[in-house]
């Protein structure tokens, strides 16, 4: 990379490392030093069952190719289907090929958040491109283990989808023997122009994990990005909202989260789509489910800028007990005359008539109970290969029985 | 079998169920009759259990067991199934996977069920959302058929030929009437069933020996359910509560 850019992207980092996240509580990055694991990548990944939980193949045999990082340390990266490329960032980042995709739509200097992961980070982190026309069905794979107590994990992925090009990516992010400690990864993604991308995210932190994604998305003319995220298990704090920039005319982005929200979980999870060009459309989905003093807050933001486009929001909250907090928060902003923006939601407990209506088909009150509460975080998946529909489906059942 | 006798119930502190009784035999198929608002639905959402309605007295067995204060789905492991008439719509909930989980505890063929859907109509029901935007006649259909994944020995058919359309009727009726067949012609074999019916359309598919009718909250009479259902036909029914004062009569008004 060009010395003078390097240097500025440091200078314009360091001047934001003290700088806070607007929302979500706030944290002393210097206080998560980041650290190399003490076990060896090859033996946190022959723990097979825990990967599988969000959605990894532990030997990647049914994946088009692998990443797997663990803390700020190891990292294995592989593929062997042609049209996808598979790298660290590092190795992406020697050969320049990731130059023109570095901090491009991800400031860096948006928070200490972004700053910590490009002064801290070490520039681990994966670089998926996907070539031209390549059409790849099998998904390619990422997996974040955390496993050093009071540690950093910083990483910064890049993905490209080249024109014409189809990638399903699924991310698994996990805490292993429930350690403390702050992950926040950037991810930046790049669909060109008719490309498609879907991306998968299943999260199993732990109580004592602080979660920080910075995630940015530009979609080019008739490209389209798909993003499903199921947070499985209680955190210290998760804050994230993702931004899908659709540049190019008739751009799609189709957003959905599945939340599940137990213990003191402290959660501002949101979703921005621009609609920055004509004919783009963008929907954002979200189901929430909070319980024992869980406190969430839920937002969605589309802004449309160009005539012709169309938003719709949907967040569903559901209290399952009267000590957590869901306050839900769908904004609409419309620059231009000619655009249809709509949204609804609803915040509530569950409907005693259905609860009622299920035992009298001969449901215990608990089994209904269950039922409705997997029911309502139902979300529509499409254009997902079955098997990763498959394996949302069976994330978000663990979730909810583990409610 | 089913013995109802004297049932009082109140929803919010206002009594809608006012000393109900009535007995359901063996394999009997008996209307329910009566006008808007007597307390019809009142009184099948008490027999189901349903905690908004609160029992104040009275008792409700099942082939001598008292199920009075039993949650509702231990009355449906006894054998009372509903075809509802307002059933909640569900999201996330699809009818194939409430109809599998039911063949699975209540020992039918799921495989038949869905040759049943096909029969209906209702096949194109199968992956939406229970409920969740049905019109009337295909909220019934899948009422039916959930009924049918059920297998309840005594059947409590709200209005199942209410908001129907014309098309549907003959659909609806002729399933519920198969179904309440059973696995044979002895009435032994048959299943019995207590169907609520404000205009009497269902009845001309259904075997039905008797007809009761409920007026403020109470049975008021019960008879043949033919010459019960020419009486309200000519008589209405406030020709009906008249010529009785209160006093139950058999064989019709």
């Amino acid at each position: 990379m060009d010395a003078e850019i390097s240097a500025d992207i440091r200078r314009r980092a360091e001047e934001a490392l003290d700088r806070p996240s607007p929302r979500g509580p706030d944290l002393d990055v210097r206080s998560f030093p980041p650290a190399s694991p003490a076990v060896p990548l090859e033996e946190l990944i022959s723990r097979g069952s825990l990967l599988r939980r969000v959605g990894i193949d532990p030997l990647g045999a049914s994946r088009s190719g692998s990443y797997l990082q663990a803390d700020e340390g190891q990292a294995i990266a592989s593929s062997g289907t042609p049209g996808l490329r598979v790298s660290t960032l590092s190795q992406a980042l020697e050969s320049g090929e990731a130059d023109p995709y570095y901090w491009r739509a991800v400031p860096v200097d948006r928070d200490k958040y972004t700053a910590a992961a490009e002064l801290f980070g070490g520039r681990v982190g994966y670089f998926f491109v996907a070539e031209a026309g390549a059409r790849i069905e099998r998904p390619v794979q990422s997996c974040f283990l955390m496993t050093t107590p009071g540690s950093l994990q910083a990483p910064h992925n890049i993905i490209v989808v080249e024109e014409g090009a189809e990638l399903h990516v699924v991310a698994g992010c996990l805490t292993m023997m429930g350690r403390p400690g702050l992950h926040a990864g950037v991810s930046e993604f790049y669909v060109k122009r008719g490309g498609r991308l879907t991306y998968t995210m299943i999260h199993s932190w732990s109580e004592e994990t602080h979660v920080r994604p910075r995630t940015g998305v530009i979609v080019e003319e008739g490209g389209e990005y798909v993003s499903h995220y199921v947070n499985m298990t209680p955190v210290a704090s998760l804050q994230t909202d993702p931004v899908v920039r659709l540049v190019g005319e008739g751009a799609r982005a189709h957003l959905s989260s599945v939340i599940v929200a137990p213990g003191r979980s402290v959660m501002d999870v949101g979703g921005t789509a621009v609609l920055g060009a004509p004919g783009t459309s963008a929907e954002i989905v979200s189901r929430i489910v909070a319980k024992d003093g869980a406190d969430v807050a839920n937002r969605a933001l589309i802004r449309a800028e160009a005539p012709g486009s169309r938003g719709h929001v949907e967040c569903n909250g559901l209290l399952l007990s009267d000590d957590s907090r869901i306050a839900t928060i769908p904004v609409l902003d419309a620059a231009v005359r000619d655009v249809e923006l709509t949204h609804e939601a609803a915040v509530g407990k569950l409907d005693e008539e259905q609860i009622f209506y299920l035992m009298s088909r001969g449901f215990h009150e608990e089994e209904a109970v269950g039922m409705l509460v997997r029911g309502f975080m139902s979300v529509r998946l499409e254009g997902l290969p079955e098997e990763l529909s498959r394996q949302i489906e069976s994330a978000i059942s663990m979730a909810a029985a583990g409610l | 079998m089913l013995e109802v006798s004297g049932l009082r119930a109140e929803v919010d502190g206002r009594e809608v169920v006012r000393g109900a009784s009535l007995t359901l035999g063996e394999g009997e198929v008996a209307l329910l009759l009566g006008p808007n608002g007597s307390g019809k639905s009142s009184l099948i959402q008490t027999l189901l259990g349903n905690p908004r309605y609160e029992v104040t007295g009275g008792r409700i067995s099942l082939d001598g067991r008292d199920l009075t204060g039993a949650p509702p789905d231990e009355r449906a492991a006894a054998g009372l199934g509903a075809v509802f008439q307002m059933p909640p719509s569900i999201r996330g909930i699809t009818l194939r996977s409430l109809l599998r989980k039911l063949a699975e505890r209540f020992g039918s063929d799921y495989g038949e069920l869905e040759d049943l859907a096909g029969e209906m109509g209702a096949a194109h029901l199968l992956d939406r959302d229970l409920h969740v935007g049905f019109s009337g006649g295909e909220m019934k259909r899948a009422e039916v058929l959930l009924l049918m994944a059920q297998r309840p020995k005594v059947s409590l058919l709200d209005e199942p030929d209410s908001g129907v359309d014309l098309e549907s009727l003959p659909v609806i009726g002729r399933a519920i009437a198969a179904f309440l067949e059973g696995d044979g012609p002895k009435a032994f074999q048959r299943r019995s069933a207590l169907v609520v019916t404000h205009t009497g359309h269902i009845a001309r598919y259904l075997r039905a020996s008797r007809a009761f009718v409920m007026i403020d909250g109470t049975i008021r009479c019960f008879g043949d359910a033919t010459a019960v259902l020419e009486d309200v036909e000519r008589l209405g029914f406030e020709g009906c509560a008249r010529c009785l004062r209160g006093e139950l009569v058999e064989d019709g008004c």
